[in-house]
């Protein structure tokens, strides 16, 4: 166990501290929008800012009762992301004429809803090993879900969404928190099996067939996404996340080799073979190709999200003097371009930093959890959160293809902003698991002084629970 | 498996490190290209947000910028379009910026090195920076005269120039168009009106005729062949020339004659007051001939030939033909053949003449002003070069008297005032009707105050001459009643 043996301390009150000044680069955020626009202090305004309040507060309590020793930066993060985001997509509205923003604040509000549930109800992450199987199950139905007639619909050439009559949704966001579950219950009840056997050519340990199982599995579910729903985006993220999972559970290099092997290939045939993925590597690498600028579904997007990020240049234009509105789906797909454009190289990057900062704590939650499952949950789940930004920035700024992921917690669009939330739930609960203070020794043992007396049994249920973590 | 878990929490933050590489290379290195790309319509956008600065002409604003309802803050409105359109140019988002638009860009959007000190408080404030107002040399009674002095349908330009300070106090073109037709914000309309304006016979809405269109300058062009006579030492006021009615040109059947129903047959031999006064071609072609190539084009080049100027909208370079033969050497003596020049360019050569052989450079900017009306600059009269010897530019000038008084161009004197002037007529095609017709000066001869230079395009030779010859008597007429 690798975790520091310190006093535990809740940090509760750091939190808040945090939170408030997360919420005032938020709030903040939204202000200038519309001071710059001579529209401050609209109702709009009010509107979003003290329902942010309210939900993040809501969040805050929450933890103070459930899960008190939760990492004290991870929700200040992704508040200060959630309200950039919102004011970002205020920003654009007021240029457009659009009403993204309140429908922003609405699934702000139910993703929200679903973390309180999620860490009043299920308390410790844990239990979500028991649906290992089922988890597998609900991430194929999810993934087929949009392929269903009537319910399923194809916006802008990829079949990933769903209608619910009210809403769309793209269940595919949450696929990857299902999988990730999955993931970490079969890899952490099979990984002994699957370190032990196989044969060893060279420095490498080759795996069974039969344990390559599950592996090409998630190949097979990644080039399924790819064909049938033509996510490229969807796509390259299951498959990183099963690699990263893969590769903590078993520590063997030769799996991650085996992996960008397989994705290499299956990368290769589809950009022969599928015309959706020819165009994306075609607008990646020849943009400024007249000819691939000015086609259908050509560079113009990505093009235009250069020319955003180079007029922003090192401090930006400030909040609500550009143009991010010209690039195409400026507030979901391209909303780091609009914000390199308005707050420069400088906000931008100080943006990316609270992603490292999220990841890293993530990362130090499984570092600190004292299970396997929990371990390869936060890591695959952190994981994917790095992933999205890589794939997402990347693709913006021209370094990898770009593909039609969010950027979590700021672009407009409820079904990611609702998983990531999920992430951050789970996180909030391993890390919770992982810095609460160990109970061992007789029951009547010292707790710490914080313990309110009515979660004593359950605490204890808990730490009688841990006894089957798996030291490295 | 901890360590597994750093182990890709360092790909993490290596796929992090890419991403900082790759937005300080688009955000920072590539920024500049990419703010340069044609595709690039934010720099247009961006300046179509300013509050962009007036263009003056006598205090009053022919180009400015009032605030706009639409999408974006501004809009650019031109006053007395027509009048003024191939001066100002247009400023659209379509077809971008144009002439005075273009040329003075940085003054005018204020994004020039001179706002260094306003753009670095924008960058803290947020605020915009104000372009500054470029107030031009024209004077608005002398340009609508010009205007007005030009029939409708009509094809031509006029310049009326300071030969002592370059600066142009009129500059008219017909036909003309209405730059706010270019200027409007909706793209889809402005594009219907461009292609509207390209219907327009003798239209071009990119271009200033005056400074850009290259035409035959026909007899204007023997004030050249005369100060390459004077300057080459080999001729004087007192020289006699032969002046055959016609000349036969070497190695050719072709003959070269005198206008037949001209003063010219009066006489077989001729000094230059006489040539010029009947604007005799014999002369002419023989002196060209006896001088040589070389020495007519290096008296052109004195004159401005061969070199564009931004003045600072664009002046495209006029050209006298090279590796001619002497046939053609001849007919260029004449101004034919392939000798071309711009309106302005028969200014400049008779500002020279009339400024004792000093060529100054054009100019059409007298200041620029900035939004708090300090003066930002105002360019000083810039002498170019000398095109020839102060007595030489004298005795021209005297001759260019006699034109007015007792020879061709007497439709341009002004009682009380010795009026120095040249006629000009060039066949546009061999047989046919159309015509170019010149007509330059300046006035009074002793101590000028302004050169004009009119011409009139693909006219019959009577209209042609009669107007060019009367226009320039009224607009001398009008500088010297000011």
């Amino acid at each position: 166990m690798s975790n520091i043996q310190t006093a535990p301390r809740s940090r509760r009150n750091t939190e808040l501290l945090l939170l408030l000044l997360a919420l005032v680069v938020g709030i903040g955020a939204n202000m200038l929008v519309g001071l710059d626009q001579d529209r401050a202090f609209d109702s709009d305004f009010f509107t979003q800012g003290v329902t942010l309040v309210v939900l993040v507060l809501v969040v805050h309590v929450v933890l103070r009762l459930r899960a008190k020793y939760a990492d004290p930066v991870i929700l200040p993060i992704v508040t200060a992301l959630n309200g950039i985001g919102l004011a970002m997509i205020h920003r654009l509205d007021i240029a457009t004429g659009d009403s993204a923003a309140t429908r922003q604040l609405f699934w702000t509000g139910v993703a929200i809803a679903v973390v309180v549930a999620v860490i009043w109800l299920l308390r410790d992450h844990r239990v979500l090993r028991r649906f290992t199987y089922l988890s597998l199950i609900a991430s194929a139905a999810l993934l087929i879900f949009p392929l269903l007639p009537f319910i399923g619909m194809e916006v802008n050439g990829a079949r990933i969404w769903v209608n619910l009559g009210f809403a769309t949704f793209q269940p595919g966001e949450i696929a990857k928190i299902t999988l990730a579950i999955f993931f970490a219950g079969y890899l952490s009840t099979n990984r002994d099996l699957i370190l032990l056997a196989g044969r060893k050519i060279g420095p490498l340990q080759l795996p069974r067939w039969q344990d390559m199982g599950p592996m090409l599995a998630a190949w097979l579910v990644s080039i399924g996404v790819l064909v049938f729903q033509r996510d490229l985006g969807s796509s390259i993220l299951f498959f990183g996340l099963f690699m990263a999972m893969i590769y903590v559970a078993t520590s063997r290099v030769s799996w991650v080799i085996i992996g960008l092997l397989m994705i290499a290939v299956g990368g290769f045939v589809a950009f022969q073979l599928f015309p959706h993925v020819t165009a994306r590597i075609n607008s990646w690498i020849k943009a400024f190709d007249p000819e691939v600028y000015n086609a259908i579904g050509g560079s113009h997007q990505i093009v235009q999200g250069l020319f955003g990020l180079a007029s922003g240049a090192l401090t930006g234009t400030g909040l609500g003097q550009g143009r991010p509105d010209l690039v195409t789906f400026a507030n979901s797909d391209m909303i780091i371009a609009a914000l390199g454009e308005e707050l420069g190289l400088i906000g931008l990057s100080a943006i990316v930093m609270l992603y490292v900062l999220l990841i890293s704590r993530g990362i130090r939650a499984a570092l600190g959890s004292r299970d396997a499952f929990g371990k390869l949950l936060a890591t695959g789940l952190s994981f994917t959160l790095a992933l999205q930004c890589f794939v997402v920035i990347g693709g913006v700024t021209r370094l990898i293809p770009l593909t039609g992921l969010t950027t979590p917690f700021l672009a407009a669009g409820g079904s990611s902003l609702l998983a990531n939330w999920l992430i951050v739930a789970l996180l909030l609960l391993i890390s919770d698991a992982a810095r609460r203070p160990t109970m061992t020794g007789p029951a009547n043992g010292s707790r710490s002084p914080g313990d309110r007396p009515g979660r004593r049994s359950k605490s204890d249920e808990r730490n009688t629970g841990s006894t089957e973590v798996i030291q490295p | 498996m901890n360590q597994a878990i750093r182990n890709t929490w360092i790909v993490a933050l290596a796929m992090f490190a890419l991403l900082f590489g790759s937005l300080t290379v688009v955000q920072f290195f590539e920024a500049e290209n990419l703010n340069a790309n044609p595709w690039n319509s934010r720099t247009i956008y961006k300046d179509f947000d300013k509050n962009r600065g007036a263009i003056l002409v006598d205090g009053d604003p022919i180009a400015e910028s009032v605030p706009s309802d639409d999408e974006f803050a501004y809009q650019r409105v031109y006053n007395e379009p027509e009048l003024y359109a191939p001066i100002t140019g247009f400023y659209s988002l379509v077809y971008a910026s144009t002439q005075m638009e273009s040329a003075m860009n940085d003054q005018l959007s204020g994004s020039g090195d001179e706002f260094f000190y306003e753009q670095i408080m924008q960058m803290f404030s947020g605020g915009q920076v104000e372009g500054a107002s470029v107030e031009l040399t024209l004077d608005a009674e002398l340009q609508q005269l010009a205007w007005d002095l030009m029939p409708d349908g009509v094809k031509g330009s006029i310049v009326v120039m300071e030969p002592d300070t370059g600066n142009i106090l009129a500059m008219v073109s017909k036909p003309s168009f209405d730059p706010n037709e270019l200027a409007g914000h909706n793209t889809e309309e402005v594009t219907q009106n461009m292609a509207g304006l390209e219907e327009v016979p003798g239209l071009s809405p990119f271009i200033n005729p005056a400074n850009e269109s290259l035409l035959a300058p026909g007899s204007v062009f023997k004030l050249v062949i005369a100060s390459a006579a004077l300057e080459s030492g080999k001729y004087d006021a007192d020289s006699k020339l032969d002046n055959p009615p016609a000349l036969k040109l070497p190695g050719t059947n072709v003959e070269l004659p005198n206008y037949v129903n001209g003063g010219c047959a009066a006489r077989t031999t001729a000094d230059f007051s006489f040539a010029l006064e009947q604007s005799c071609n014999t002369p002419f072609a023989q002196i060209a001939m006896d001088l040589g190539e070389d020495a007519i084009a290096e008296q052109t080049a004195k004159f401005g030939y061969g070199e564009s100027y931004q003045i600072p909208t664009h002046v495209t370079a006029s050209r006298f033909p090279t590796g001619m033969s002497d046939d053609l050497l001849a007919q260029s003596a004449i101004g034919q053949y392939d000798v071309r020049v711009t309106p302005l360019q028969v200014a400049m050569t008779s500002a020279a003449i009339a400024n004792d052989g000093v060529l100054m450079k054009p100019n059409l900017v007298r200041t620029v002003r900035a939004p708090d009306l300090r003066v930002m600059d105002s360019p000083k009269p810039e002498e170019l070069r000398r095109s020839l010897s102060a007595d030489n530019a004298k005795l021209i000038q005297d001759w260019m008297v006699n034109v007015v008084d007792r020879g061709i161009g007497g439709r341009a004197a002004i009682p009380g005032v010795e009026v120095a002037g040249k006629t000009g007529t060039a066949e546009l095609m061999a047989g046919e009707e159309g015509n170019n017709s010149w007509f330059t000066g300046f006035a009074p001869a002793d101590d000028p105050k302004a050169v004009v230079s009119v011409v009139f395009e693909d006219v019959d030779v009577a209209t042609g001459s009669s107007l060019a010859s009367t226009s320039a008597k009224q607009l001398l007429e009008a500088v010297l009643n000011k």
